[in-house]
């Protein structure tokens, strides 16, 4: 579904991503996992559009997409949750959703995905008419994920969706990334969090200052010794 | 006490003026957080649009205050597009550099064009009748002045809240990166929000012409400053902010010369310009929050 193929992403002279390479098939939860600086949002900034590779390739159902302008990108059915969540506090609940849906025009579609994310997210029906900056941690996470969800995306990019939420909340939000999944959209997490990316990934990649140095299935990442001491807290 | 009530329209009529001004600097600040300094150049050019409408074309006002505005919905994007765009992720101070001399530019580029004679504003287009409320007499041209720019904030209210484009234009004057992820394109929002800004000071120079009858090609320097003045005592960035900053600083205006300093007027503004940035930096309808960096 996805190809990235030996990209270099620089900001001025700071060389952030390294040759990454990394695929996701279709239907699939990827995380991707490392520590804070890596090199992790960059990638996600530039499956999105938001910055351009200076060199390699990115595919996506065939199609060479990097460089594009995100408008494309969001178009092809590839949809950002961005880290620290980016809501328009300045904009109600609602309107936050509506935007999600910009580029659609199918009205019957977009009421239809209203009502599945009001059912997913049942917070956010509740304070439909509140500013979203008035919101909780947890909620704007919640909003934030329905407004990427509101552009019916095919891939679905989630940046550090646990940053700063109380354990219980990180679970609430995992189990419904998992759900999201089941209903066909095809995910790639970036986590700081690997123990709990880990438990719900199909698959992981492990960056270090912006080169990919590992990858596998979950559950083999999750075993290896190596990946334990430094991502999962030893033992 | 009559006197006093006809000062109070005399300086909401001028105050709605402002505001039609002020508002095309709050929205432009917040979108691209650049005081466009060429906007009360804008503004002349509408009132010399408004102008040359109605004396060669022989229109009437409505029809000229629509042409007006449409040309200067183009001028402000073409301004936007050729001396700002270029310096997006320029210095501020390199791109409040260019509209100072954009400003300059529009100023003297009308006066090369068409010298710098004045022209009387052919007022008498619209047959309007004076009223008489409890015996204040509220003039023709106040009433259309009122109306006017009630029509046009109530439709600019309209747009924001309501329609795509304004639901964009909020969107990436809150965040742009975020937006852009929204699939909003940032470059055509960044010209509408010009090209809105820039037909409402078109309009407000066509209801100014009506209102002095007398415009020239350094006109604009003076309520531009002003509107600026309303728009920071609204709260840069905020329209309503700039709606009521404006009828504010009319009223205040009118209201100092009403007390027999009317010579002190246009030092007025400057005066609430500096009160405002002492007392309450962010307007009266900002937060106090420091902005982020
Ligand atoms: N806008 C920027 N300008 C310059 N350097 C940046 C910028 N954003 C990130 N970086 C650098 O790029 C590297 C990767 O950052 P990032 O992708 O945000 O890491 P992660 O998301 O994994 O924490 C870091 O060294 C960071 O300092
Ligand atoms: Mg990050």
């Amino acid at each position: 579904m996805l190809k990235v193929n030996d990209i270099n992403v620089y900001y001025g002279n700071i060389h952030a991503l390294k040759g990454v390479s990394l695929d996701i098939n279709q239907g699939e939860i990827v995380t991707l996992i490392g520590a804070n600086g890596a090199g992790k949002s960059t990638l996600l900034k530039t499956l999105s559009g938001l910055l351009k590779p200076k060199t390699g390739e990115i595919v996506f159902e065939g199609e060479h997409v990097a460089g594009k302008v995100p408008q494309l990108i969001v178009k092809r059915g590839i949809s950002q949750v961005p880290e620290g969540r980016r809501v328009f506090a300045n904009m109600s609940v609602e309107e936050n959703l509506e935007l999600g849906a910009f580029l659609r025009k199918d009205k019957k579609g977009i009421q239809e995905d209203f009502e599945k994310i009001y059912q997913l997210f049942p917070r956010l029906l509740e304070r439909k008419k509140q500013l979203s900056g008035t919101l909780s941690g947890g909620e704007q996470q919640m909003l934030a994920m329905g407004r990427a969800l509101m552009a019916r995306p095919r891939l679905l990019l989630l940046d550090e969706p646990s940053m700063g939420l109380a354990p219980l909340l990180v679970k609430t939000i995992f189990q419904i990334i998992e759900e999201i999944n089941k209903t066909g959209t095809t995910i790639l997490l970036v986590e700081q969090n690997a123990n709990m990316a880990l438990s719900i990934a199909d698959r992981a990649y492990v960056i270090e200052t912006g080169k990919i140095v590992a990858s596998g299935l979950a559950e083999e990442l999750s075993a290896s010794d190596q990946i334990r001491k430094a991502y999962l807290g030893g033992h | 006490m009559e006197q006093l009530i006809q000062q109070l329209v005399n300086g909401i009529s001028l105050g709605s003026i402002y505001a039609l001004i002020a508002l095309g600097y709050t929205m432009v600040y917040g979108i691209v957080k650049l005081i466009n300094f060429a906007h009360g150049d804008v503004f002349m050019v509408g009132a010399f649009i408004g102008f040359y409408s109605i004396t060669v074309l022989h229109l009437g006002f409505f029809p000229a205050l629509l042409i007006s505005m449409v040309a200067c919905a183009i001028f402000g994007v073409l301004i936007e597009r050729i001396a700002y765009k270029p310096l997006r992720n320029a210095t501020r101070i390199a791109a409040l550099i260019t509209a100072i001399g954009v400003s300059l530019f529009i100023e003297y580029g009308t006066i090369y064009i068409r010298g710098a004679q004045p022209e009387a504003y052919p007022s008498n287009i619209v047959p309007l009748k004076s009223l008489e409320i409890f015996g204040v007499k509220i003039s023709g041209q106040s009433i259309l002045i009122l109306a006017v720019s009630l029509c046009l904030m109530i439709i600019l209210q309209f747009i924001v809240h309501k329609t795509k484009i304004g639901k964009a234009m909020r969107a990436v004057s809150h965040d742009q990166d975020a937006a852009k992820l929204m699939g909003i394109n940032v470059n055509n929002t960044i010209s509408a929000t010009f090209a809105i800004g820039s037909a409402l000071a078109g309009a407000a120079g066509v209801v100014f012409g009506m209102y002095y009858t007398k415009i020239e090609p350094l006109m604009g320097i003076i309520p531009g400053l002003k509107a600026f003045v309303a728009a920071v005592l609204g709260g840069i960035g905020i329209i309503p902010g700039a709606m009521a900053g404006g009828l504010l600083l009319g009223v205040i205006e009118a209201l100092v010369s009403a007390a027999g300093g009317s010579l002190f007027r246009d030092a007025v503004a400057f005066v609430v310009l500096i009160l405002i940035l002492i007392f309450r930096p962010a307007g009266l309808f900002g937060k106090n929050v420091r902005e982020k960096v």
